[in-house]
């Protein structure tokens, strides 16, 4: 090291490097950048000791202090559930008619349910609950087995035609054209009568003779004017709202082959509390009927 | 290297931080600052006692808003969204009423700054005020300006050890009670002291007691003036805030050049001889390290010391006082050339002062105005979008509306909800008994916000267009003459009409 050399402008030492005749000036790192840097690859080694670092086969290291991530968000989970854990516990053991008395509950109902709904309910019924063709819409107040807090109850734990559950709901409508039942032309006629019950341009001729074979093979399910019967889960024919559509060649497909929707029963998947909650969310999207006195 | 001019002895300061000595990639010269005593500095005192007061007081000041708001005076409510300023109450959705007073805050340091200087910078800002609070404290424990450079190049002893403890424990302490009286703004000072000391405080706190004390201790104790020259962009913007009728401390050099420390025995030889001894008392006050003598300089925060200074100096010497003095550029410039020149209070009457405070008081009046008439109901109305209309069984078109009503009284109130220019229509609630009704009674509690779901159902025959505007009319139930009434605009949504065939 006898040849160090001095720039002769700076009067700073050159690092012996050299290109194309340029040398480089040993201006060494400010300290606290040095010790900056030190700092970190002390935390760096630290780091790797405390969390998971080392990637493995499977995983990684697990680090001394057994941190993970997913054990972070579930803890965070179970303290949000503990956190709530007074006022489910009231949900659980109230009666549904109680709960949507009370504003505090009704409010963590309804966000309950609404947070539950988004995950297990939109596939079907949509974001805004507002169905789709073959799936109810559950804003209306047009309900097929009922709107009271109960019966949506009921519909949510042990489902439509979800022949799992012993205590589903059950409407099979026969398949009058497929298993011939009824002729071609009385279907059409029918469906004449069908129009005419919710209030739609209809022959009067094909209605009236269609009004006979309403009563001899519908008013069981539907009711002699069309108004449904809940205890069946009928539907409602007598007004505008309708499953599938309400034109007359959906009319004709439903009665020669109808179509059977099904709704799983929910109490195998959701917990009670869950359950309620969602009862009270579809309750409160504006169709939720009262119980009869 | 003391030598005695009269009465008065030379100091032998140097100016670390006056232009000829900066250089660039030089290590600080530390600063000594010598105690100045005189007008200025008394003003500083009062300054350092009212701002200091003001700070570590004013959370503990109460004020009665009644059951349901909390009693501080001055309270930045973060976890329920509130600011509370004695009479005022300040909800988010309110918030110009701070960047207001931020607007007033910046024009009134134009103001300020165009008439009488960096006045901001050399009395009232944190910095300077803790700086000096720190000095107090450093010249109680290690003596004056003298006593300090001696003790700074002795060697490390126990004395010195025990000094240097002793000054940083002591400022420790300040920094701390400075991040302390911090917190207390944004809770409730008596519980949040309790909670702190008992250890039961959100970790919040700490942090930022924390954070502050460290701040605090590392600026006022070891940064000090390069907080002011290098880290605070206001000394740049100054520059174009001053002009040549604004107060500088100046020094008179028409009057003190050419400086001699052997004054007396020139003036006998007949030489001529300015009324500055060369003293350097003006350099040994000055906590950022210049020398006035340089002129006008950015790192100049006007503290004036060097006035104080040089005053006692000139009444030693018998000379008159203001060597150094508080002078505008156009002052200076008349006295070089010969003149006579006073400060008058036309200088303060310019027309940038008056546009300056024209702005001030336009956005202080404004505000006022607002204040004394600001509603404290508020209502907004948001449509259901998805979906956005239902048709009911009957035929009838419903549509679904949250409505959120703000109580920003303190005191609970009722309102009457009704829809105003449906025809026909009629409202159900979310939580009633399911039952149509004209209009309904909300309770909302006191400073609450309570929002509702109303659906609004038209028969088919009176909606007329596919978007029929409307109103929701909220009116509170109270004597005619106080009650508070809100309309907000609405639409509703129907689909379209189907031609008849």
């Amino acid at each position: 090291m006898a040849s160090r050399e001095k720039d002769e402008i700076s009067g700073i030492e050159t690092t012996g490097h050299e290109w194309d005749g340029i040398k480089e000036l040993n201006n060494p790192l400010p300290r606290w950048w040095l010790w900056t840097f030190y700092g970190c690859i002390a935390f760096a080694l630290g780091y790797m000791i405390a969390y998971p670092a080392w990637p493995l086969v499977s995983g990684a290291t697990p680090g001394l202090l057994g941190y993970s991530s997913r054990a972070e968000f579930v803890k965070e989970v179970d303290s949000a559930v503990s956190a709530q854990a007074a006022q489910r516990e009231m949900v659980k053991t109230l009666p549904l008619e109680e709960i949507r008395n009370n504003a505090d509950l009704l409010q963590f109902a309804v966000a309950g349910g609404r947070a539950a709904f988004r995950v297990n309910c939109i596939q079907c019924h949509g974001s805004g609950a507002a169905g789709g063709k073959g799936y109810p819409n559950l804003n209306d107040d047009d309900w097929l087995w009922g709107g009271t807090l109960e019966q949506i109850h009921t519909t949510l734990q042990h489902g439509i035609r979800f022949l799992a559950d012993p205590d589903t709901r059950q409407s099979p409508m026969p398949a009058f054209g497929a298993d011939e039942i009824l002729t071609p032309e009385q279907i059409n006629d029918v469906a004449e009568h069908v129009l005419s019950l919710s209030a739609q341009p209809f022959d009067a001729a094909a209605a009236s003779r269609g009004s006979t074979v309403f009563a001899e093979n519908c008013v069981a399910c539907h009711g002699a004017a069309g108004e449904g019967l809940r205890e069946f889960g009928g539907p409602r024919l007598s007004d505008p709202i309708a499953l599938y559509a309400a034109d007359k060649a959906a009319i004709v497909a439903q009665v020669t082959r109808p179509r059977h929707g099904v709704m799983p029963a929910w109490n195998t998947r959701l917990d009670e509390v869950t359950i309620k909650q969602l009862a009270i969310y579809v309750h409160s999207l504006g169709g939720g009927e009262m119980p009869v006195p | 290297m003391v030598e005695l001019i009269n009465t008065v002895e030379t100091i032998d300061a140097v100016p670390h931080n006056s232009a000829a000595r900066r250089v660039l990639y030089a290590a600080r010269v530390k600063i000594h600052p010598k105690r100045a005593s005189g007008y200025f500095r008394n003003l500083k005192w009062l300054v350092m006692a009212v701002t200091l007061g003001i700070y570590y007081l004013t959370p503990w000041l109460r004020w009665d808003r009644g059951a349901h708001a909390p009693d501080q005076a001055v309270l930045v409510d973060l976890a329920h969204r509130r600011f509370y300023f004695f009479f005022i109450e300040i909800w988010p959705q309110e918030f110009y009423y701070v960047a207001g007073l931020l607007i007033m805050a910046g024009i009134g340091l134009f103001l300020v700054t165009s008439t009488i200087g960096r006045a901001w910078c050399g009395y009232t800002c944190p910095q300077t005020v803790w700086t000096d609070l720190f000095l107090v404290v450093e010249r109680w424990i290690e003596g004056d300006r003298n006593a300090r450079i001696k003790l700074d190049a002795a060697p490390w002893s126990v004395g010195k050890a025990w000094k240097r403890l002793i000054k940083n424990i002591l400022w420790l302490l300040i920094a701390v009670a400075t991040g302390g009286a911090w917190i207390f703004y944004f809770a409730d000072a008596p519980t949040l002291a309790r909670q702190f000391v008992t250890f039961e405080a959100p970790a919040v706190a700490y942090f930022t007691v924390a954070v502050l004390t460290a701040t605090t201790f590392v600026l006022a104790g070891y940064l000090r003036e390069q907080v002011c020259t290098y880290m605070c962009p206001w000394p740049r913007i100054q520059a174009a805030m001053l002009d040549e009728d604004s107060l500088v401390v100046t020094y008179n050099d028409w009057r003190g050049e050419p400086r001699s420390r052997h004054r007396k025995k020139l003036q006998a030889a007949g030489e001529t001889a300015g009324d500055c001894v060369d003293c350097n008392a003006c350099v040994a006050v000055c906590p950022a390290g210049i020398d006035i003598r340089d002129g006008q300089q950015l790192e100049c925060i006007t503290c004036a010391l060097c006035i104080d200074a040089c005053d006692s100096v000139m009444e030693k010497v018998g000379l008159p006082k203001g060597l150094i003095s508080y002078s505008t550029l156009k002052t200076y410039d008349a006295h070089k050339a010969g003149g006579l020149a006073v400060i008058g209070w036309r200088a303060f009457l310019r027309p940038r002062t008056f546009v300056y405070s024209a702005i001030w008081l336009a956005v202080g009046l404004a505000m006022f105005y607002s204040l004394l008439h600001r509603e404290r109901l508020e209502v907004n109305v948001l449509n259901d979008r998805n979906p956005i209309y239902v048709r009911l069984s009957d035929g009838s078109i419903r549509n679904g509306f949250t409505v959120k009503i703000l109580n920003m009284e303190q005191r609970p109130r009722s309102f009457v909800v009704s829809a105003e220019g449906l025809p026909g229509s009629s409202m159900t609630m979310t939580g009633g008994d399911g039952a149509p009704l004209r209009e309904f009674t909300i309770e909302v509690e006191a400073d609450k916000l309570r929002a509702i779901k109303v659906y609004v159902a038209v028969p088919p025959l009176l909606l007329e267009g596919e978007q029929v505007p409307f109103e929701f009319k909220v009116v509170e139930q109270a004597s005619q003459t106080t009650a508070e009434t809100r309309s907000i605009p609405a639409i509703f949504h129907a689909p379209p009409k189907e031609t008849a065939p």
